[in-house]
């Protein structure tokens, strides 16, 4: 069985049998690739993003609460139409002329902030925050309740409520072609 | 002259800290890995400049896709298996163990209490092409949408003693009298707060 053995150990005299040297480098590229494969693999089926949300809280409409009477001229109402349009008054309805305005920064965004400083100017303090009504039409989109929900936010009006629209303020965004 | 000589190098590059790098990353990916959850209501949600971060576990979603068809999701399936077996019993349907333990594997559903048995009856392919039409809903005390909600609800408590945290998820084109009608059916149930999903936009500057 002379192929068996290909040591070369037979060339000693000694006859020790010594073990032969083996390098303990072994050739990792294999697994590499396979490592990064499998990065690849879980990097694409996981989902690091965690989801974002905007809290909301509706008024508990199953208890009666003694309500206090708030000035009109605190009030402003915000009616949200199609075509990403809203329109916006101040006070009760009717008595103003409502503005037709966009969502964004120089829309809605500015009028909200400059009737805050206007009904904090005119009103005696602790009541003179503004107290903001958002009628959503049934033309208006998701998309707009949202934004219109996140400038209240990000203009700190204190107090807010989505309303139901009353045929009038319908009849309003008619007029101006956005319903 | 002589020639200048080049040292020849060896070709062979250590892998050993590149295996280390790839290999540690790799557990990482392996230990913060969540399956992506297939929605079928593919709602594009809208953005806003919030960051709170929905809370994962103990959650509910109702999301609304195009063409205002409702889909449910319910966080555990325990609370799942429990819902179905209510419902079941509410809408007269019976299940079978195999159809109730494939419900609670399905994370995202949207089909109404009739459809549902031959929706569950099948294997998970089967069940990505069945053609959702939406869980029922209406305005009245008792559509299908909020039997989901209270079932789900009260299976939550029984088996967690937790109360369930209502998620909207809604498609940025819907029309509001959806959502109208969802936040009134949650009112019903007296819950007003809840979270709606968004995408984060860059905060804008003040």
């Amino acid at each position: 069985m002379a192929e068996l053995d290909t040591s070369g150990g037979g060339k000693h005299k000694g006859g020790k049998v010594r073990s032969k040297k083996v390098s303990t480098r072994i050739d990792l590229t294999a697994m590499v690739d396979l490592a990064f494969l499998l990065i690849t693999f879980f990097m694409f089926t996981t989902t690091l993003a965690k989801k974002k949300a905007m809290d909301l809280a509706m008024p508990d409409n199953t208890v009666k609460t003694n309500q206090l009477p708030v000035a009109a001229t605190r009030s402003m109402t915000i009616l949200l139409g199609s075509h990403n349009k809203l329109e916006w008054y101040m006070g009760e309805p009717g008595k103003s002329a409502p503005t037709v305005d966009n969502y964004g920064k120089d829309g809605l965004r500015k009028a909200l902030i400059e009737n805050g400083k206007k009904v904090a100017a005119t009103h005696a303090a602790p009541d003179n925050f503004m107290i903001v009504l958002i009628k959503p039409s049934d033309k208006s989109t998701y998309e707009n309740l949202v934004s219109t929900l996140d400038e209240m936010s990000i203009t700190g009006v204190q107090s807010y409520a989505i309303v139901k629209i009353t045929p009038m303020e319908l009849g309003d965004l008619q007029k101006n072609n956005i319903y | 002259m002589p020639r200048v000589k080049v040292a020849r190098k060896s070709t062979a590059i250590d892998m050993t800290a590149m295996c280390d790098v790839a290999f540690l990353l790799l557990t990482f990916f392996i230990l913060t890995a969540k399956p992506k959850v297939e929605d079928p209501s593919k709602a594009d949600v809208p953005t806003s400049s919030k960051e709170k971060v929905v809370p994962e576990q103990n959650l509910a979603t109702i999301s609304v896709g195009q063409t205002n068809q409702v889909y449910y999701s319910v966080d555990g399936s325990d609370v799942r298996t429990e819902a179905l077996k209510a419902m079941g019993e509410k809408y007269h349907v019976s299940f079978t163990p195999d159809e109730i333990k494939n419900f609670s594997n399905t994370e995202v559903f949207g089909v109404p209490m009739s459809q549902m048995k031959s929706f569950l009856d099948g294997t998970i392919d089967s069940q990505q092409k069945f053609p959702q039409k939406g869980i029922p809903v209406d305005t009245t005390s008792n559509n299908e949408l909020s039997n989901w909600i209270l079932t789900s609800r009260q299976a939550d408590k029984a088996l967690h003693d937790k109360d369930l945290d209502i998620a909207i998820k809604g498609d940025k084109r819907e029309q509001y009298p959806i959502i109208s009608t969802i936040i009134e059916i949650l009112a019903k149930q007296r819950l007003f707060k809840f979270s709606l999903i968004t995408d984060l936009k860059a905060a804008p500057k003040k």
